[in-house]
């Protein structure tokens, strides 16, 4: 048996901002139904490193491979490139000026070309499974944040995407709030999600992850089973980081 | 309730009514001394019967009236060409690629043309130069032409205020909709647009009050609105109270976009304080 393709591999990706060099050489590969989770110091790549996944932003050097496919070769289109991919942001992002519903109906309507009425039944369907059933005609403005972030969950579940990329979902919440939105997402984990997700939450980590990778300086310093990353690390790196962590508790 | 609260809403209410009762005696006086000051001016009997003479004013009433009916119908089918004309500059200079830069480089253009030219004069060069063009089909009513030139200029004003609109949209809303699959046209249209609209309410309407007035400009083709209604009259009466009258009618006309804009902006901050 040949090894399956894997649904994400990154290749030496190298991105700066201006002068400042922000991933210094990437790699990773994500196979199917796994989660990968990334920790590290704000400022340490995670964010960049999913927003150049999901084509946010222009990368500098290396090669992002989409079941196989460079998706990031300038000549393919990179409108449809993020369709296969879903994305949750920190500050949530949702479309101010439509309904939880219309945000979720969104892009089946528009994107992959399901009928309203298809759109909206199955955008129910997700507002459902996210515990909001009954806001499915609320503005965000009228949600809690946890609520806005659940949305924005089914917001990019909705066309069924490859992929999902969480950018540190719950760092914007209330403490109190942060539980609702990680417990959804380790739903999610079990049954089959591949997901790429940057967090501080160390316990979540340790609880759903079949990778950890922990950035440093724009690179990928030790990754491994979240039992060996977050209980032994081999890196001094690591272990300063992961103390500053759990040093106070 | 206790007493000390009691206390506070009986002091707290006392203080109000002191606060409405200088406020009245204030406008009273004010208003006082400024008619005393005008009336006891020494040209005041004379000025008081070229400009503010009634019964002129009463019989100039129905032609202004007339007038003004032209200005409004002007007014409504200029607003609405605008709009459209106006936020579809703003969406060519949103373009982007190399295909659309001839577009994009005539809709700057247009902009920077238009809000530079003062409105009287593209009035003329319009009302006066299109027609002598002498070419067939093209319009020599000057409604029309009037109209023309207040799309002309006001299209180029109110291009600008979408602009300023689409680009307060801050880059996360267009972060969402790329990472969803949208393409530009798509994001402009379902995320961008909407929420731009909403906010430059405040500032559109701010630029239709100002645009109602200038529909009186249109007089100076020959149109018969309610500004050359004022000037036919006053040609006839050898009096200034029907210019007086023309321009009450236009103040009341903008008050009520004055408080719609008000009510608009105020929705807007509210809205937004929300977000």
């Amino acid at each position: 048996m040949s090894t399956p393709v894997p649904v994400l591999s990154v290749r030496g990706l190298t991105k700066a901002y201006h002068d400042r060099p922000v991933l210094q050489g990437v790699d990773l590969d994500v196979a199917e139904h796994q989660v990968v989770v990334l920790i590290g110091a704000s400022g340490s790549g995670k964010s960049t490193l999913l927003r150049c996944v999901d084509l946010l932003e222009d990368i500098d050097d290396g090669q992002i491979l989409l079941d196989g496919r460079d998706i990031s070769d300038p000549r393919i289109d990179a409108d449809e490139a993020r369709q296969a991919m879903g994305m949750v942001f920190q500050s949530f992002n949702l479309f101010p000026h439509m309904t939880a519903l219309a945000n979720v109906a969104l892009a089946p309507r528009v994107v992959h070309g399901s009928s309203r009425r298809d759109a909206e039944d199955r955008g129910r369907e997700l507002l459902d499974r996210v515990g909001l059933s009954s806001h499915a005609g609320a503005y965000p403005d009228k949600l809690s944040g946890g609520q806005q972030q659940r949305v924005a969950i089914a917001r990019a579940l909705a066309y069924e995407p490859r992929l999902l990329l969480l950018d540190e979902i719950t760092s914007a919440l209330d403490p109190e709030l942060v539980g609702e939105v990680l417990t959804l997402v380790g739903e999610l984990a079990s049954t089959g999600r591949t997901i790429v997700m940057a967090t501080h939450e160390m316990a979540f980590a340790r609880e759903v992850a079949d990778t950890v990778c922990f950035l440093d300086g724009g690179r990928i310093v030790e990754s491994g089973s979240a039992a060996d990353v977050l209980t032994n690390p081999r890196e001094d790196r690591t272990r300063q980081f992961l103390q500053r962590f759990t040093g106070g508790r | 309730m206790t007493t000390a609260a009691l206390d506070r809403v009986a002091y707290r209410q006392s203080r109000a009514r002191r606060s409405t009762l200088i406020a009245l005696v204030s406008t009273v006086v004010f208003a006082a001394v400024l008619l005393l000051a005008v009336t006891s001016s020494p040209g005041w009997p004379r000025v008081r019967e070229s400009f503010f003479n009634l019964r002129i004013g009463w019989e100039s009433l129905p032609a202004l009236l007339e007038g003004l009916w032209l200005n409004v119908r002007v007014l409504v089918v200029c607003q609405v060409l605008i709009l459209i004309f106006g936020l579809g500059l703003a969406a060519v200079r949103t373009l982007r690629g190399p295909v659309w830069f001839p577009l994009r480089a005539l809709a700057t253009g247009y902009v920077d043309l238009f809000r530079g030219l003062p409105l009287l004069i593209c009035l003329y060069l319009v009302g006066f130069g299109l027609p002598g063009l002498r070419l067939s089909g093209l319009p020599n009513n000057p409604v029309l032409l009037g109209g023309l030139a207040l799309v002309l200029i006001y299209s180029a004003y109110v291009a600008e205020v979408f602009r300023a609109g689409i680009e307060s949209v801050h880059p996360s809303q267009l972060a969402a909709a790329k990472s969803l699959g949208l393409n530009h046209r798509r994001t402009m249209q379902l995320v961008v647009l909407p929420q731009a609209t909403r906010r430059v309410t405040p500032a559109l309407l701010n630029d239709f009050v100002a645009l109602q007035k200038d529909c009186g400009l249109i007089s100076v083709l020959g149109a018969v609105d309610a500004v050359r209604a004022a000037q036919i009259s006053a040609a006839t009466t050898y009096n200034f109270t029907p210019y007086v009258v023309a321009g009450l009618l236009f103040v009341a006309l903008a008050i009520p976009s004055a408080r719609l804009a008000d009510w608009a902006a105020k929705r807007v901050a509210t809205r937004q304080g929300a977000l």
